[in-house]
């Protein structure tokens, strides 16, 4: 087999609810004076116009894979436009499919796992999620579409954080925690933020899958070191941790974290994920996970949606590093005992 | 065809190689089509390149964009762009506007008949147009994914989510609806009118007797079924898909149900394009390594026609006659072989 490989064009997914400010960041990044081309994948045309660059019209049609998978839905429109568009190729340099204000994040996601053409050509990038530092707290109550934006979102935009108060900002922000601690977030007034921020993040990228400790742990501004992503079941809500970050408990949405030193058995650990996202695929929306096996001297890196699972072999253990396990669920209604032990059954004794 | 005599028990491949023109179309290619003596080859955005029988080459632009859509009945060449538009290409070069999506949306299929009829389609809508009479249009379901026309060019099915639509543009209130979940995109009628197929998402085809409706499911596939092609007097269905050429028996009024396919030129690499001999019951296969063979139905004995070591075949195709073979990979280097 010689067939020749050309680089995978990367495709950012821009997600939020209807008037956090998508078109905003869209309109942001494509005047930017960045010298790139974009081929823009959107729902309404005329509110974006930009000359230079492909706009062109989606219908945001879902339909299932006749796979025996029930939450295996894929987005036809997107196999066409990007069949289409591999007909340009060179004429743009990176895609961007911006989606409604309703739209689950999850088949444009899987649309790029699932088609061998698809991912043949490009690369899922990073789902970057806006949302509206004022409204996105009552969205959260009433609107499912937006908690799954917020629950999917490798990077998130927290706009118009100049419409609220310095307290209502620490709250929208545990409110967004308590569903995904680990997404990069950004807050900023109409969508100014860095284009570094949101374009070209590789978070679907197995080799950049180093780090999986949620966002706030690393940002500079907090200072604490207690773990919050234990929810359990800790139902105590709106409880304050005495330096100024509430810690919100959502009903329903949640992430798990599970952490070993102790080596896990990979004819245990491989079974026991694959059957878990079969099963409970349905309730999780993402996962990722950093693994230490057996007898392996190498990183084992794996990443899903729902019930789709990719990993490989990443790399050697460097020598000191700690040869740790670490897993991350996000989902709905986790099963999160069951998820525990189950884990813990793969764990070498 | 006395060229297609590979001596018996010969341990290495008949190759004619040799005798094959080169070519270099320096474009995207997609497909190829023989308009009279020339082959027209399309190219992935604006240009239609054509190539005589001397190898000579000349640029013809028919979009100002991708081309995303193209059918060809032997005399004329007929194109959908993402420029909106509904482009004709003659054998003498002439080009023709057919049609402009007043939206300028994306053309994203299009078919010919012979005695002109024409159909394309934009988003969930699809077109017909023949002759001087009136356009005519049908909303299908979800967006369109393939366009065929019946033999005598009066049906026209229409694919798309869950199913094919069959519908007489002629006569109002026509429209049929062939179930089957999964999302289907390109679509075929056999030559005799008694079965429809269409490829999938998902890689399989899907395919309905019409006189009943019953349904014929062809699974299997390793990869997605991109190319279609109906033998000589349409006994069988030639598939790509797999690292076997796949074809399917229509030889009998039950089609391919309860049969087995057959499975003929293997290679460690998929097929990428098929392409049936008009007349004789031989085909010509490509690959996505860059290997073209062709192929005798009866046994399976190869030729080979073209080396490995490019990118995937992307266009193949016979003259009406069946006296020349063209082809080119996705990067447009290809070549003309006479036979």
């Amino acid at each position: 087999m010689s067939e020749v490989t050309a680089p995978k064009i990367p495709v950012t997914v821009l997600t939020g609810y209807l008037g956090a400010g998508k078109t905003t960041l869209l309109n942001r990044i494509l005047s930017e004076n960045h010298g790139k081309k974009y081929a823009v994948i959107v729902n309404e045309f005329g509110e974006i116009g930009i000359d230079n660059d492909l706009i062109i019209g989606a219908d945001e049609e879902v339909f299932e894979m006749n796979n025996g998978c029930i939450c295996c839905t894929v987005r036809g429109d997107l196999v066409r436009i990007m069949e289409g568009l591999m007909k340009r190729k060179g004429k743009f340099d990176a895609i961007i499919v911006e989606t409604t204000g309703l739209a689950d994040p999850a088949p444009v996601a899987q649309t790029f796992f699932v088609d061998e053409d698809v991912q043949k050509n490009a690369r899922l990038d990073a789902v970057v999620t806006v949302a509206d530092a004022k409204w996105l707290s009552d969205r959260l109550k009433d609107a499912p579409e937006a908690k799954n934006q917020i629950a999917f979102a490798d990077v998130i935009v927290l706009n118009k954080t100049d419409l609220v108060t310095k307290g209502e900002l620490a709250e929208v922000e545990a409110r967004i925690r308590a569903i995904n601690p680990y997404a990069k977030l950004h807050r900023t007034e109409r969508c100014s933020v860095a284009l570094a921020d949101v374009l070209d993040r590789g978070a679907f990228d197995l080799d950049r899958i180093l780090d999986i400790e949620p966002d706030f742990l690393n940002a500079d501004d907090h200072d604490h070191d207690h773990d919050h992503h234990h929810h359990g079941h800790d139902h105590h809500h709106d409880h304050d941790h005495g330096h100024g970050l509430k810690h919100y408990h959502d009903e329903d949405m949640q992430s798990l974290s599970l952490k070993t030193d102790k080596p896990l058995d990979p004819n245990v650990f491989m079974p026991w994920l694959q059957n878990l996202v079969q099963v409970e695929g349905g309730k999780i929306l993402r996962s990722k996970g950093i693994l230490a096996f057996h007898d392996d001297d190498d990183r084992y890196v794996f990443q899903g949606v729902h019930m789709m699972l990719e990993g490989n072999h990443q790399r050697k253990w460097k020598d000191g590093e700690p040869r740790e396990s670490r897993l991350v669920f996000i989902g709905r209604e986790l099963p999160q005992d069951l998820i525990r032990q189950g884990f813990e059954s793969c764990i070498v004794s | 065809m006395k060229e297609f005599t590979p001596p018996a028990d010969s341990a290495s491949i008949v190759s004619v190689t040799e005798r094959v023109k080169p070519l270099a179309l320096g474009m995207v290619v997609t497909s190829v089509h023989f308009l009279g003596s020339r082959a027209a080859f399309v190219g992935g955005e604006e240009n239609v390149a054509f190539v005589d029988g001397q190898g000579e080459i000349s640029k013809v632009a028919v979009h100002s964009g991708g081309i995303l859509s193209a059918a060809s009945d032997g005399k004329r060449l007929v194109m959908g762009g993402d420029d909106g538009k509904v482009v004709s290409l003659d054998a003498k070069g002439e080009v023709t506007l057919l049609a402009t999506d007043p939206k300028r949306r994306w053309i994203d299929a299009v078919a010919l008949h012979p005695d002109g009829a024409y159909a394309w389609s934009a988003g969930k809508t699809a077109f017909f147009k023949s002759g001087k009479s009136e356009e005519k249009s049908l909303e299908v379901p979800s967006t369109v994914g393939g366009l065929a026309f019946a033999p005598k060019g009066q049906r026209l099915a229409i694919a798309h989510y869950n199913g094919a639509t069959l519908w007489f543009p002629n006569m109002a209130g026509s429209a049929e609806f062939l179930p089957w979940a999964g999302s289907h995109l390109g679509v075929t009628f056999s030559p005799d009118n008694k079965f429809l197929v269409t490829t999938m998402h998902e890689s399989a085809l899907h395919g309905w007797r019409l006189a009943d409706n019953r349904h014929m499911r062809m699974t299997g596939y390793p990869g997605r079924v991109r190319s279609m092609s109906w033998s000589a007097g349409g006994k069988a269905l030639a598939t790509s898909g797999a690292d076997t050429v796949i074809l399917w028996p229509f030889a009998s009024k039950d089609g391919p149900m309860g049969k087995e396919p057959a499975m003929l030129a293997p290679l460690q690499a998929r097929v990428s394009v098929v392409a049936c001999h008009p007349r004789n019951d031989i085909f010509a296969a490509g690959y996505s390594d860059g290997t073209v063979l062709m192929v005798r139905l009866e046994d399976g004995a190869e030729i080979l026609v073209r080396r490995n070591g490019t990118p995937p075949v992307a266009a193949l195709a016979w003259n009406a006659k069946g006296t020349l073979l063209a082809f080119a990979d996705e990067n447009g280097d290809g070549g003309l072989l006479e036979l």
